[in-house]
């Protein structure tokens, strides 16, 4: 193993960053711009089944999602602590538990209550 | 001294993205809510019979293209050219200023067409989706005037190289929640 010397400012020539971060924000607009039209293409030529193109548009909108963290936000150019990354990945899993606790619960809620069970809880809320 | 101003600068930046990610939070409450009622039309019209796809892509495209222009705008702000700057940011808020346009010009004739939040499970949730996007866009237009009359009297200083910092990384975050709402709310909603 080699040991990398510690690389806190490392001098570069302002031109280059420069250059870089432009060819960055390019890359980023034309993937999303990609990105977009392909989830817009499937959707108006309806070329499967309805499951397999919600996970489609999901799986593009997850793609995109990364793409704009990596070349608008510049996430990756993130020195050692990587404390913006650790924020970003707790808020996901807070998202997920979130999102899919509601789905979960509230199918569950449905699937528990007959027509006529939601009709007398209705008419009791009426009631009070 | 510079070097404990840059420290606190970073600090500031790291806080922001902070604030951004709790923000994130708010808007999964609200695709939550959207997910559970999207079913509930209560007799009215679906997603798929309201929304215009053409019309969406377009409000996507203006969107998409204005995170760009800020991208350009903060690139000329690290070459130090101010009129650069104000001229890249002032094409940020046209576009912006035009999605906010054609998402009110949506919303209105909904409105008037009778599918207004009062309609639906549905409807409600979608417009407190939408328009809590809407109104954080708005938010983000009004910080923008105020950063071009602030470089206009003040040129490029490192307070205003901060807030442009802080701006842009907040119209790069409403550009990423819009693309959940273009494919869970718009593209999933024509499928039904």
């Amino acid at each position: 193993m080699s040991h990398e010397p510690i690389t806190q400012s490392r001098p570069a020539k302002p031109a280059d960053t420069d250059h870089a971060t432009l060819r960055s924000y390019i890359s980023g607009y034309v993937l999303s711009i990609g990105l977009t039209l392909a989830a817009y293409l499937v959707v108006t030529h309806h070329t499967a089944s309805y499951r397999w193109l919600v996970a489609g548009i999901s799986g593009l909108a997850i793609v995109q999602f990364v793409v704009q963290m990596t070349f608008f936000l510049h996430l990756r150019a993130e020195t050692k602590p990587r404390w913006k990354l650790f924020v970003l990945l707790f808020m996901t899993l807070v998202v997920l538990i979130l999102v899919f606790g509601t789905l979960w619960i509230m199918n569950n809620l449905n699937y528990r209550m007959t027509p006529q069970q939601i009709n007398n809880y209705m008419q009791n809320q009426d009631n009070l | 001294m510079s070097e404990s101003a840059l420290d606190r600068d970073t600090r500031v930046i790291f806080g922001f993205w902070v604030y951004i990610m709790t923000d994130c939070v708010l808007f999964a409450s609200l695709f939550a809510t959207y997910a559970v009622l999207h079913n509930n039309t209560n007799d009215g019209p679906t997603g798929s019979v309201l929304f215009s796809l053409p019309y969406v892509l377009t409000e996507t495209m203006l969107l998409l293209t204005s995170s760009f222009t800020c991208g350009l705008a903060m690139l000329a702000m690290k070459r130090e050219r101010l009129q650069q700057l104000v001229a890249w940011l002032g094409i940020t808020f046209i576009l912006g200023a035009s999605f906010l346009g054609m998402e009110l010009k949506e919303f209105h004739k909904l409105a008037l067409d009778g599918n207004s939040w009062h309609r639906s499970g549905f409807l409600s949730s979608y417009f407190t989706l939408v328009g809590t996007h809407g109104l954080h866009i708005t938010v983000g237009l009004l910080w923008m005037l105020v950063l071009v009359w602030q470089l206009n009297k003040r040129g490029l200083t490192r307070g205003n190289n901060r807030r442009l910092t802080l701006l842009s990384m907040f119209w790069h975050f409403l550009d990423i929640v819009w693309i959940f709402i273009f494919s869970i709310v718009y593209l999933m909603g024509a499928l039904r």
